[in-house]
């Protein structure tokens, strides 16, 4: 190979190269059913403090990715608000985490359903990719260890909850 | 001498008048970020597209966001700074100039002096090849001795 095919071959090398390093570097993650759930501390939702799932270890979490402009995420709001005033006995908390949306339509969301369950605030949709999300909402359910229970890549009703993450939860306490 | 007061007084009344006039409508008018301004140099994060193209529900809330800081009277950068504070800064069409976004300014620079370079060296080459292809160089004007001998020679051999 002559010194010219082996610099064109190097330059062609280079390009496939940070061709590739740019699309693996803004990906999304996969994640499945057993694998530990992303986590990071974010800044709650009211500011004033940051929170993380670390902080609810032993418990079941049902995390939440929403939106306010999301439609089934306002739907979906009572149903986990429910969910979370049956069960916050049972050692099993809702974390809310707000994506893709700015803080202030994010607090009138919250102001206008008034969740009690912890919410946090993901800057863009930083959280959306950990979790693979390719929408809002999604819902996660992470066991004691911290590690995920259940996908649910799109919104949750009561009977949802009823059906497929009550039996988890009374499951793992049994 | 009587006039200077006089002057004076009027300079002084011009002064103030420039420095409490209020601006121009125009000029205020100017000034203000319009929202197409903004629009092409952003992106919705969600719809991945540029907001002026992008209808969905969370590019209507980032354009509401965008009208409200215009109406508070922010700057376009001003604008773009909340809009990364908000959004990431996925939010910026332009790329960054740092990390793997730099590669967007890098690449095209290198590739314009690799072509550059390409281009003297071809043009050196060409220019070489031409050279040799025109065989030697004519020769330069005689001097005097030269036309001195070649009067004679002519003469010599004119019939």
């Amino acid at each position: 190979m002559g010194t010219r095919s082996f610099l064109a071959f190097l330059g062609v090398c280079a390009v496939i190269a940070l061709l590739a390093f740019g699309l693996l570097s803004k990906g999304s993650a996969t994640i499945e059913i057993g694998d530990r759930a992303p986590d990071k501390v974010l800044p709650t939702l009211g500011g004033g403090g940051s929170g993380s799932l670390a902080d609810h270890r032993g418990e079941w979490v049902l995390v939440n990715l929403w939106a306010s402009w999301c439609e089934p995420c306002r739907d979906e709001a009572p149903a986990l608000e429910d969910f979370y005033r049956a069960n916050r006995d049972r050692d099993l908390v809702v974390v809310g985490i707000n994506v893709q949306d700015n803080s202030e339509d994010a607090r009138a969301f919250v102001g206008e359903f008034r969740p009690t369950y912890p919410q946090l605030r993901s800057v863009g949709d930083e959280r959306s990719e950990a979790y693979g999300s390719t929408g809002v909402p999604e819902n996660f359910l992470v066991d004691p260890r911290g590690r995920l229970a259940l996908i649910q890549r799109g919104p949750v009703d009561e009977r949802f909850l009823r059906e497929y993450v009550e039996p988890l939860i009374d499951g793992g306490r049994g | 001498m009587r006039r200077l007061p006089a002057t004076v007084a009027l300079v002084g009344l011009l002064v103030l008048g420039i420095a409490t006039a209020p601006p121009a409508p125009a000029a205020a008018e100017q000034a203000r970020v319009q929202i197409s301004d903004v629009e092409d140099e952003v992106m919705c994060p969600v719809c991945g597209t540029l907001l002026e193209l992008a209808d969905s529900p969370q590019a209507r809330r980032e354009k509401a966001l965008v009208r409200r800081l215009i109406d508070e009277g922010k700057s376009k950068d001003e604008i773009k700074d909340e809009l990364v504070v908000q959004y990431g800064d996925d939010v910026l069409a332009v790329p960054e100039g740092s990390g793997f976004d730099l590669s967007a300014y890098l690449v095209p620079a290198i590739a314009l002096l690799l072509a550059v370079i390409a281009l003297a060296v071809g043009i050196g080459r060409w220019r070489r090849d031409d050279d040799s292809r025109r065989g030697p160089p004519p020769p330069g004007p005689a001097d005097d001795g030269d036309a001195a001998r070649l009067d004679a020679d002519i003469a010599r051999y004119d019939l």
